[in-house]
């Protein structure tokens, strides 16, 4: 099956909520669009946002929440069909 | 002197945590650095006698992580903790846990850090303690009746906020009674669309306002205060260039200014260094009492090099139980001190972070020049916290000698292996509004919107 594999724009700390009190913004096997954003990156106290990149299933996290990333790290891996 | 104050945890990182390690220094203060396992090799745990490593490169499991750091001290046998600004500098609950664990806090009472950190209470004081508040509705208004009645007592410009906005959200601004009629049951309806409450108040809009705040050191009777700082110049509410004196200021309004931040220290019987923060309209020549500070703040070299004295080390003493040393009288002014803080940000794609290594870190010298960082050459900046390198700062005799002392110093900065603002912030210098010191709060922000516009245009 064809993967698109989501990496890491940045270095910084990978969440996968927009705030602690939120729910996760996507759990894996769940469908995501290319433009959806699927974590945040945040890089000296700013945040960037981490999109799928592409259509498909959200098959599974290479990361943990608040696990620290550099910059192309596998955040996540997408069936795309 | 120092008693309760032997052995300092340094609960923070960076220029702040090498700065109070100095001050511990000086003052014959043994010194404990923290460090997440990314900061073992950086300069502030180098400068300081020891120091423990409190957990993983995450700020929430390290310089944030109380446990960590109250197991820190006692495994290191300190008895006090300096927290620096930022990070549990103002967390009352950490502040009660350091002083239940049975060590000094180099800091204001749980109770002031509570009191001053909630919005309403603050105001509450300042009016307890005669200092002019931002004039407006006291709480929400109901409607446009109430709106009227608030609008004939505080005058026109006026804010209409949505009490459920914030960071200048949700904001619009009246000039006269038949807009009040027109905006008031719009900005209710677009506060229940955009936050789910239609809840608004009503505030004097003050345009063109200064920042202005002032320095007050208190040891729980008795308060001075260090004069004030003007802090106008800023970008996404971060404060780019800081000075001391405020230029422009009237001798008279700066007297009354000054005398209000210490009522308002005294009348809550405030203990350590803290700063009171003001909006001051220059036009009406009005100031109104905004939030204050219950610690040290970044920009506090200023009013040390107009002031000659060591505010850490006056935290430290007071915190080790002295009373005030000094009197009004002895603080006195010369001349006047600016800084420019030096980020690794890169201006030319939208101050995007740069973290990574630094192959090049030459600091400026000279005559009163004064560098504070927590970097040097062949070191790494991490990208898990600020972005701030160094802060340069400069003394001259007037505000003329210290600005061109500045551009000198920022000249001299070179920094290769990431990108950094000096370039931008020597630009500032050469901008008439900077010189002339006419500036205000969103002037900053207008220039880059209108310069981002032209750029648009001209491509």
């Amino acid at each position: 099956m064809p993967e698109h594999v989501v990496k890491s724009p940045l270095p910084g700390v990978f969440y996968r909520r927009p705030s602690p009190d939120d729910p996760v913004f996507v759990e894996e096997g769940a469908e995501v669009t290319a433009e959806q954003t699927i974590g945040l990156v945040e890089v000296m106290k700013q945040f960037a946002e981490v999109k799928a990149g592409a259509a498909g299933t959200l098959s599974s996290f290479a990361v943990e929440n608040e696990s620290t990333v550099g910059p192309g790290d596998d955040i996540a891996t997408i069936e795309t069909s | 002197m120092t008693g309760g104050v032997q052995t300092l945890l340094v609960a923070n990182r960076g220029e702040i945590a090498l700065r109070i390690v100095r001050a511990a220094q000086e003052l014959g203060i043994r010194s404990v650095a923290v460090c997440s396992e990314v900061d073992v090799d950086s300069l502030h745990v180098e400068h300081a006698d020891s120091h423990v490593v409190i957990g993983p490169a995450s700020a929430t499991k390290s310089y944030l992580n109380v446990d960590a750091l109250l197991a820190a001290a006692e495994e290191a046998g300190a008895d006090s903790v300096h927290p620096g600004y930022g990070f549990l500098s103002e967390n009352a609950e950490f502040a009660q846990r350091v002083i239940d664990a049975g060590l000094t806090w180099v800091g204001p009472a749980p109770e002031a850090i509570r009191q001053m950190g909630d919005k309403a209470a603050a105001r509450a004081a300042a009016e307890r303690a005669d200092v002019p508040t931002v004039p407006g509705s006291d709480g929400p208004v109901s409607g446009l009746d109430e709106a009227r009645e608030v609008a004939e007592t505080v005058g026109y410009p006026l804010a209409i906020k949505a009490s459920a906005g914030g960071g200048g959200r949700g904001i619009r601004i009246v000039a006269n009674p038949e807009e009040l009629a027109a905006q008031v049951p719009v900005a209710q309806a677009e506060a229940k669309a955009a936050f789910g409450s239609g809840e608004v108040y009503l505030e004097r809009f003050v345009a063109r306002a200064k920042h202005i705040e002032v320095q007050v050191i208190g040891d729980g009777t008795r308060a001075i205060h260090f004069g004030e700082r003007e802090c106008s110049l800023q970008r996404r509410r971060q404060k780019v260039i800081e000075e001391a004196p405020a230029p422009g200021l009237p001798d008279s309004v700066r007297e009354e200014l000054t005398a209000s931040a210490v009522r308002l220290a005294e009348r809550v019987g405030y203990s350590g260094a803290g700063t009171v923060e003001y909006l001051y309209d220059p036009a009406i020549q009005e100031f109104f009492f905004i939030e204050m500070n219950t610690r040290i703040q970044v920009e506090h070299p200023v009013t040390e090099m107009i002031t000659g004295h060591d505010l850490v080390k006056e935290q430290l003493l007071i915190a080790a139980g002295n009373a005030l040393s000094i009197t009004q009288d002895d603080v006195q002014f010369t001349g006047h001190s600016i800084e420019a803080r030096l980020n690794a940000e890169n201006p030319d794609f939208d101050f995007l972070p740069s973290p990574g290594h630094l192959d090049v870190f030459r600091m400026p010298g000279g005559p009163f020049v004064r560098v504070d960082s927590g970097f040097e050459a062949g070191r790494g900046v991490p990208p898990f916290y600020d972005s701030m390198l160094a802060k340069i700062i400069v003394w001259g005799r007037d505000r003329d000698e210290a600005l061109s002392r500045l551009a000198r110093a920022l000249d001299e900065v070179e920094v290769q292996g990431i990108a950094t603002t000096v370039a931008f912030k020597r630009r500032l210098l050469d901008l008439p509004e900077v010189r002339s010191g006419d500036y205000h709060t969103t002037y900053l922000e207008d220039m880059l919107r209108a310069e981002g516009s032209s750029d648009k245009e001209a491509t």
